[in-house]
Parts: C-alpha cells; sequence; structure tokens
C-alpha cells in the first residue's frame, strides 16, 4: 500500500490527527475529564468496568493517634524484616572469614550445626515479616472498601455474530462439498500424527528376548560370596542365623535380582522343615539358600525371627517361613521366595548348583510361561 | 497521538509523561484498568490455592537452584567429600552430587530443605483447596473445566514428586524405585513392555534417573505451568464464586478490588508463605539422604515410608490380600495391581468426574456462582467425609507397622483394622455426618423463627419464666421470624448482630476516647445503645445503601 493512499478511511498520509477510540471517549471529552476530581475518575472507571463502590471505611484520620500508632507498628515490622535479611547476609557471607566454618558432619554441635538453621530462621523472618507488614499496612492503614462486580454472562449478540463469521468462512472454504478435501485432510492428518509418533517406538524394547526376568547371574559352580567377595564355608555361621551372599561373578554384589540369603537351621527347624515339592534337595546339611528379593514388591526381605523361623519383608510386611519353602505366612506377597540349589565346592567353599529354578522378584504377566 | 498529549488534565508529572508515552506504544491503560477493578470475595478459604501456586514458585526457584549442582547419573563413583561416614563409600554419581549439596555447597542443604517442603506444602495446599472447592459446591457449572484442571495438576503434582525423590538415588528412595518398578510390572498384558519401556531394560539399568530428572524438571514442570496458566485465565473469566450473603447474587462478586487492596494482601501472604517455608528449610531437617546410605538392592532401611501424599498407595498395598488372579494359559494378574494401579486410578477418574457424576444424580444443569454451605446439601458432604475416611484408613495403613511399634499392638491386628476399616467406615462417616448436618440445617432454621437465645430469663405475669429470644428480622403474628433461610450463616450469638460495641483500641494502654467509639457507634447504630432505634437485619443490598460486610452477615471477617 502507498503512503498516498487516498481511498476513504485513510488520512492519506496527512497528519490529521484520527477520531479518539469511541465509546468512552466520546461520552467524556478531555475537558470534562480535566474537571473531574480523581476519586470522581477512579469511581467512574470502575463503571465502565461494572464495578460499584458501595462503602468506604475510611483509614484512620492522618495525624491521629491511630495513624501514629499503626504507621510506627508497620515501620517496624518492615525495619525487623530488612535486619533479618541482613543477619543472613551476614551469616552466609561471614561463616568461614569472621565465624568458625559453616562445614559439618553429624558429630559437631558448634557454629556449622547452626549454619543451616540460621539461615533458615533470618530468611524466614525476612521474608515473613515482609508479609505481615503488608498485612498490617492493609488492615490498619488503608481505606476499606466494598465493591461489587457484575458478572457478565454469555453475550447472546457476540454468540450470533461469531457463529455467522465461522460459519460463514466454513462455508467458504467449501469444504462440506469438496469431500475430496476433507476425506484427503483426515487421510493426511492420521498419517502425519502416526508418523510424529514413530521415534518414541526407540523406547521400545522386547522384554522377552532371552528372558531377562527369569534369570540371575548363579549358574553351576558359582561360589556364594560375602559383600566383600570372601566365599563361604560350612560351619561358618552359627546355627539359626542368616547371611546375606551374592554369586561370585564382578558386581555380583550390585545385581538387583542376585542378593541371596544363606540359612544355617536349627536342628529344631530342621526337624520340622518341609520343603517345596521337588526341592528336598536344594539345601545342603542344614543350609538353605533363598532368594532375598520379595515376590511381592520386589524389596530386600530382610528381618529375620529365628524363634518363629519367619523372615519378614519391612515394606509391606510379608512374612515367609523357612521352614515351609520360605512360604508366604502373611501380607500381600503371594508366593514362595525361590530356593536356590546349592552345595559344597572340592574346596569345601558353598557353590551354586544351578540357577533359581523360577523367576525371582515380583510377579507379573506371563511369569509362568517363561 | 498528539491529541491527547496537548488535552487538558493531560499530566504534567514525569511519572505520568512516561505513563503517556507507554499508552501510545502498548495501548495498556483500558486492559489494566479492567484488571486493577477487578473485585476479589473476600474470604480465608479462597486464599488456599494462592498458597499452591506460591509454594509451586518456590519450588521453582529452590529447583532451579539445586539443578546448578545436581548430576543426574547413575555412573559409579567413589564418595570423597567432606561427610567422614560415607568417605570411600562406592555410590552413584546422582547420589554424590545429593551429597555434594548437602555438606559442600555453602547453603546448598538449606536449598534442599526449602525444595523439599515447599514439594511438601505445594500437595498439601492442592489438597486443602480440593477439599474447599469439593465441600462448598464450587466445582458445579461453569467450572467444571478448571476442577478437571485442578484433578490433573494434582495428579502431576505427585508424580513431581515421586519423580523428584527418586533423583537422590539414596537407599530410601532406591527402595521406592524397586517398587515403582514392581507396579510397572504388574500391569496385565503390557507390564514387562512398559517396564521396558520407562527403564530401558531391566530394573534398574542406568537410564532411569536421567530420565525421571528430565520429567522431574523439565516434561512436568512445563505441563503444570500451561495448566497454571489456562486454570487463572478461566478464574478471572468466570470470576470468583461467593458464599450467599446479603447483596450477593448469582450475577456478582461482592469484595475487595485487586488495587491495592487485594493485591497488598496476596503480595502479603505470598511472603508469608515464602517465609515458612524458608524457615521449614533452615529449621526442620528433612530426607537427610546420607543417613539412608546410597542404594544397594540388597539392602533396606526399616520403616521405609513414602512421603505423606504417596502413603496412602502404601497403605493400600499393604492391606489387600495375596489374591494373585491365575488365568488360563499361565497368565498372572499380580495381586500388586490392585491396591496400586486400580485404586489410584479408580480414586482419581471419581474425583475427575464427581461433577459429571452429581449433575445426572441431582440433574441440576444450571450455572451457579454462590457457593453452598456443607449443611446444606448434606448427600455432598457425606460422600465427601466418606472419601476422606477412606483415604484416611488407607493412609494410616502405610504407617502401620509404626502404629503398631509405638502403640505396642500387633502387625496382624492393625492389617485387619484397615483391610475391615476400608469397608466399614466409610458408610459409618457418611451416616454420621448426615446426621450432623440436618441437625446443623435445623438449628438454622430454629433460630431464624424463634430468634437469638439472649441469656436472659424472664418471668412472665403468671409466674411463667422464659428466655428472651432476639428475632433476626421482622416477626408475624406468633412472634416467629419471618426471614427465609438464604445459605449463609445465620448469626447465633448476641455479639454477632452487633450486641456490643467493638472494643477500644489499644494494646497496653487504650488509644482511643471510649466516650467517642461509642458516639461512633451509635451514629453506625451499632451497640446496645442503638438497639430500639434500628432493624436487626438491613438487607445490605447495594441499592438501598446497605453494607454487604455488615448486617445480616455479622460473622464474616475483614479479611
Ligand atoms: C521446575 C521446577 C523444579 C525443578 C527444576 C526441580 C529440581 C529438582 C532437583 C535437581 C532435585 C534433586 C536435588 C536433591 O535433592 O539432591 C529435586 C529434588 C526433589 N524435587 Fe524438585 N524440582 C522442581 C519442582 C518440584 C516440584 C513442583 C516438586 C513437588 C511436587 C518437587 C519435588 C522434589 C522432591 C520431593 C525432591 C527430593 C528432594 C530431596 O531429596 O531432598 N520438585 N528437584
Ligand atoms: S515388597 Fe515385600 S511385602 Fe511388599
Amino acid at each position: 500500500m502507498s503512503t498516498h493512499d487516498t481511498r476513504p478511511g485513510s488520512s492519506g498520509g496527512a497528519d490529521t490527527p484520527g477520531p479518539l477510540h469511541g465509546g468512552p471517549d466520546d461520552d467524556y471529552t478531555p475537558e470534562q475529564l480535566a474537571a473531574m476530581p480523581r476519586e470522581d475518575l477512579d469511581r467512574l472507571g470502575a463503571r465502565y468496568d461494572g464495578v460499584e463502590v458501595l462503602h468506604v471505611d475510611p483509614g484512620p484520620e492522618p495525624g491521629s493517634r491511630l495513624e501514629k500508632r499503626a504507621v510506627r507498628q508497620v515501620g517496624l515490622v518492615f525495619t525487623l524484616a530488612g535486619l533479618s535479611a541482613f543477619a543472613f547476609v551476614v551469616v552466609y557471607v561471614g561463616s568461614g572469614w569472621f565465624f568458625p566454618d559453616w562445614q559439618w558432619d553429624v558429630t559437631e554441635t558448634g557454629w556449622s550445626a547452626f549454619f543451616t538453621p540460621l539461615l533458615g530462621l533470618t530468611m524466614g523472618l525476612a521474608l515473613a515479616l515482609v508479609g505481615v507488614g503488608l498485612v498490617l499496612y492493609t488492615k490498619k492503614l488503608l481505606p476499606h472498601e466494598t465493591a461489587v462486580q457484575d458478572k457478565h454472562d454469555g453475550s447472546h449478540f457476540d454468540r450470533v455474530t461469531t457463529g455467522a463469521t465461522l460459519v460463514g468462512g466454513l462455508h467458504n472454504s467449501g469444504l462440506a462439498r469438496r469431500k475430496l478435501i476433507t476425506r484427503s485432510l483426515g487421510f493426511m492428518g492420521g498419517g502425519l500424527g502416526l508418523m510424529l509418533l514413530m521415534p518414541l517406538g526407540g523406547l521400545i524394547n522386547n522384554p522377552n528376548t532371552g528372558n531377562p526376568l527369569g534369570r540371575t547371574s548363579w549358574a553351576e559352580g558359582v561360589r556364594l560370596v560375602r559383600n566383600d567377595g570372601s566365599p563361604i564355608r560350612p560351619g561358618d555361621q552359627e546355627p539359626g542365623s542368616l547371611e546375606t551372599v551374592f554369586p561370585a561373578v564382578p558386581g555380583g554384589n550390585r545385581q538387583s535380582d542376585a542378593a541371596t540369603m544363606l540359612i544355617r537351621l536349627r536342628p529344631s527347624q530342621l526337624a520340622e522343615a518341609r520343603p517345596r515339592e521337588g526341592q528336598d534337595d536344594f539345601g545342603y546339611g542344614d543350609y538353605v539358600a533363598y532368594s532375598k528379593i520379595c515376590t511381592h514388591a520386589g524389596c530386600p526381605v530382610s528381618l529375620y525371627e529365628q524363634e518363629t523361623s519367619r523372615i519378614l519383608c519391612p515394606c509391606h510386611q510379608s512374612q515367609f517361613d523357612v521352614t515351609q519353602g520360605a512360604k508366604p505366612v502373611f501380607g500381600p506377597a503371594t508366593r514362595s521366595l525361590p530356593q536356590l540349589p546349592i552345595t559344597v565346592d572340592d574346596e569345601g567353599f558353598f557353590v551354586a548348583r544351578g540357577d533359581y529354578p523360577e523367576a525371582v522378584g515380583p510377579t507379573y504377566w506371563n511369569r509362568e510361561r517363561i | 497521538m498528539a491529541a491527547t498529549a496537548t488535552a487538558p488534565g493531560a499530566p504534567t508529572t514525569r511519572l505520568g509523561k512516561q505513563a503517556v508515552e507507554i499508552d501510545d506504544r502498548l495501548i495498556v491503560a483500558g486492559p489494566l484498568r479492567r484488571t486493577l477493578n477487578k473485585v476479589f470475595p473476600d474470604h480465608w478459604s479462597f486464599l488456599l490455592g494462592e498458597i499452591a501456586l506460591y509454594s509451586f514458585i518456590i519450588a521453582l526457584l529452590s529447583g532451579t537452584y539445586l539443578t546448578f549442582f545436581f548430576d543426574p547419573s547413575l555412573r559409579e563413583v567413589v564418595y570423597e567429600g567432606s561427610y567422614a561416614p560415607l568417605r570411600g563409600v562406592e555410590m552413584s554419581a546422582a547420589y554424590d552430587s545429593a551429597l555434594n549439596l548437602s555438606f559442600d555447597v555453602r547453603g546448598g542443604l538449606f536449598m534442599r530443605q526449602v525444595h523439599h517442603w515447599a514439594a511438601l506444602m505445594f500437595v498439601a495446599s492442592i489438597v486443602v483447596h480440593l477439599l474447599r472447592i469439593f465441600f462448598t459446591g464450587a466445582f458445579r457449572r461453569p467450572r467444571e473445566t478448571n476442577w478437571l484442571i485442578g484433578v490433573v495438576m494434582l495428579v502431576l503434582a505427585l508424580l513431581m514428586g515421586v519423580t523428584g525423590y527418586t533423583l537422590p538415588d539414596d537407599l530410601l528412595s532406591g527402595t521406592g524405585l524397586r517398587i515403582i518398578s514392581a507396579i510397572i510390572l504388574s500391569v496385565p498384558v503390557i507390564g514387562t513392555w512398559a517396564h521396558w519401556a520407562v527403564f530401558g531394560g531391566e530394573f534398574v539399568g542406568e537410564l532411569i534417573i536421567g530420565r525421571f530428572y528430565i520429567a522431574h524438571v523439565l516434561i512436568i514442570p512445563a505441563i503444570l505451568l500451561a495448566l497454571i496458566a489456562v486454570h487463572l485465565l478461566i478464574l478471572v473469566k468466570q470470576k470468583h464464586t461467593q458464599f450467599p450473603g446479603p447483596g450477593r447474587t448469582e450475577h456478582n462478586v461482592v469484595g475487595n478490588r485487586l488495587f491495592p487492596t487485594f493485591a497488598a494482601k496476596a503480595t502479603g501472604l505470598l511472603f508469608i508463605v515464602f517465609g515458612v517455608i524458608a524457615a521449614l528449610g533452615g529449621l526442620v531437617q528433612i530426607n537427610p539422604v546420607w543417613l539412608w546410605g546410597p542404594y544397594n538392592p540388597a539392602q533396606v532401611s526399616a520403616a521405609s515410608q513414602p512421603d505423606w501424599y504417596i502413603l496412602f498407595l502404601d497403605g493400600s498395598t499393604r492391606i489387600f490380600p495375596a489374591w494373585d488372579i491365575n488365568l488360563p494359559g499361565d497368565y498372572t494378574i499380580p495381586a500388586l495391581f490392585w491396591p496400586t494401579v486400580v485404586v489410584a486410578g479408580a480414586m482419581f477418574t471419581v474425583l475427575a468426574l464427581y461433577p459429571m457424576i452429581e449433575r445426572k444424580l441431582t440433574g441440576d444443569t444450571a450455572s451457579h456462582h454462590l457457593l453452598q454451605r456443607p449443611r446444606d446439601v448434606p448427600v455432598r458432604t457425606s460422600l465427601g467425609m466418606m472419601g476422606l475416611t477412606f483415604y484416611g484408613v488407607l493412609m494410616l495403613s502405610g504407617g502401620n507397622d509404626v502404629f503398631a511399634d509405638k502403640f505396642d499392638v500387633s502387625l496382624n491386628a492393625m492389617i485387619w483394622f484397615g483391610r475391615l476399616g476400608v469397608i466399614v467406615l466409610p458408610p459409618i462417616a457418611y451416616v454420621l455426618t448426615y446426621r450432623i448436618c440436618l441437625g446443623l440445617q435445623k438449628h438454622d432454621r430454629e433460630v431464624l423463627e424463634h430468634g437469638i437465645e439472649t441469656g436472659v430469663i424472664r418471668r412472665l405475669p403468671h409466674g411463667e419464666f422464659i428466655e428472651v429470644h432476639q428475632p433476626l428480622g421482622p416477626v408475624d403474628e406468633h412472634g416467629h421470624g419471618i426471614l427465609a433461610y438464604g445459605g449463609a450463616p445465620v448469626p447465633k450469638k448476641m455479639n454477632q448482630i452487633g450486641g456490643a460495641r467493638r472494643a477500644i483500641r489499644g494494646f497496653f494502654k487504650p488509644i482511643e476516647e471510649p466516650a467517642q467509639v461509642e458516639l461512633e457507634q451509635r451514629a453506625e447504630g451499632r451497640g446496645l445503645a442503638a438497639e430500639e432505634s434500628r432493624e436487626l437485619t438491613s438487607s445490605g443490598r447495594p441499592s438501598e445503601g446497605g453494607r454487604p460486610s455488615e448486617g445480616g452477615r455479622p460473622q464474616e471477617p475483614r479479611d
């Protein structure tokens, strides 16, 4: 468009002022507005926003004792807030400079133990006092006004005119008639959406290749070692005690499914032991080994109560009876802890006779199938 | 615009001229005036949502600070920082950097704790805010959209908490992560696939902390921010609801204008929330990760509990019976699936759909801008209490081992209490609440009909003693009040209808003249002195020049 457009509605580039905004600017000339006091202008504007000020409770009279007192209070609160803020800065910067060092460990009781609490106290006070000051200010020094504002329900006029514009545009596009276009648009949209989702396929891996959930590092001949890697002989443990053992493979003690409990039964427990079917020979002498991973949700079961022969899981309190093949006897767990078949190698150390015969850890959809 | 600049009344001060300069360019005077004039209702319960907003802001700020130091990686490192008990221990880089934040960054521990407290406060205030909306019926048409957004934000806040809590990779959160892994595995049909998608393989893998991190600091906060924006825009558009009272209708809002009163109060509240969280962050230790130690799949700390907002799921998991469902073809639906995925899913679905359910049941499809007092909607109130009781029993069961230990009851008893309680207690809560609501309703009607008990006993000529009742409004020929119940609190004490003049101001010594106050009050028609000369309940309608916050609605505090 050229700058010398002279069509109606254009100022043609000449520097003539355009009309004011219309609406209120038509109702009130600048002169009229200039003649109105500020308060009236405020009310006038409010009225245009559908707000009516019903009642004003003026604040305390200027110069009155009430006002002076309130001003002193608010001023004091803000000053205290500033002081606390500076105190924060002093504690933060000064520690290790003119105060003792701020670094602490749990055994420490001096300045460093107070460093974090002091930071919290000073910052908390500073911020909260700012808030208190503001609230006091509004309550004690501002006029209290009660205003009422109209709620506008939807406008019929707006609905009808907007609808006309929308429907008109749609009608002009002719999409309703041009079926080929709507269909191809739909087809395109579907295709594009699908295409854009595809990269998420990178997240999908097959959980069934190689049965990772059903397999651990335990295998025939793998030694049972303690967390520090030392192997274990029969007789190292008191009857009635439990030791957590790991497969003697690199990183075995960090694997999430390999942790195993080696338990030496007391003679009385051994006498009443009823192993699971087909697993009578899984133990070795008075030793049995069970997976430490709870069959409920995978927490390490850990509390062994010898008197009752029960192992308790701290997460949801499932209890397993070691004399009954670690069968769940209480709580939400549904399956026995899998038993590791063990024996002793030529050097007299405990070894596994193979992997667990079933998947360790929590149950899942196709656990029984693989 | 040359015309405005030279017009009479054009600003002469520097500030005024600058304002005109700005408005010439941006044309903001109109919208700004509309914003400043917006009226906000004056009731404390409207501040709950604001507390949630402010806590979120603090979580954002403090969390951003944490990201400067935090390393979301499961790489194994050997700790060499200044916390002696763990020196030389192998751990993940994530845990190492969380220790670093706590011991070797000046003020880092403070920030970590502020962040955690802000998170707890965030979820807590969302929940209380939601209860306010629920029990007052603020979710009714036209506000169903905002209710839905609110429920989604609550779920996201919980996810925020879970992902954040997991980040430091300590023993406690690692145990939690292990349970999350088991929950994902427990989903029928797709469980293992979903687990492989989330963890990138078997538990724990090397990816999960990095993924949780990006969800925690980018994806979920971004969605939350967008939803907060929509939530507030809708609120501004629809305007606030308000409790019924004189002068308040379905078509107006009575309260304070944004500027200056409401703005000052809201800013005040913002600072108070900031202050409380900062104080908690410094003074009250939370999640001392160095005490838990690094995550190790073979170890667990006793009494491991999640943050409070997840406790209900821990509880449902504890009390759910050991029921694996074995399907033909050797497929299994694990017991774990029900108390976690299904219970949580059902709870949030019912919550989200409640406005639609209520609309269906009551057939009430009208727009509502006036709130309801819980007692006036006994069915909803009782349903709400029923839900809260259900939630409460689950939460209690989440801590049942601590309970059993502290109060020396058997764990079995606690579990059975949970199992039975979750079925039996909610209906009991329903019935009790229903009765209480009806009782309160009846009392309101009684006071309206017979007036307030004044405590003044009078002896009638024939010897009968009666208590004098102060009617709240005009009475019919039998002396019964003819005011109808309008959904607003009914004053039940003489002082609430101005039976006494206000206290003289001053703390140690009066700073006002008692006589002056008396006069002032008489002029306002307050106090016993003015009793005869005035009607006790004015309608307070604007058209009659009444003041809505007084008259028939004296219970409402000014802020
Ligand atoms: C965009 C905002 C946020 C960022 C950038 C952020 C960032 C972080 C980071 C880096 C950590 C690990 C620090 C550590 O403890 O060592 C963390 C922890 C955490 N975050 Fe956030 N966060 C944000 C918002 C939130 C929100 C809204 C919540 C609340 C639901 C939350 C809850 C948590 C929790 C519970 C922790 C664990 C803290 C601890 O163990 O001490 N975060 N966050
Ligand atoms: S994980 Fe052991 S009882 Fe739930």
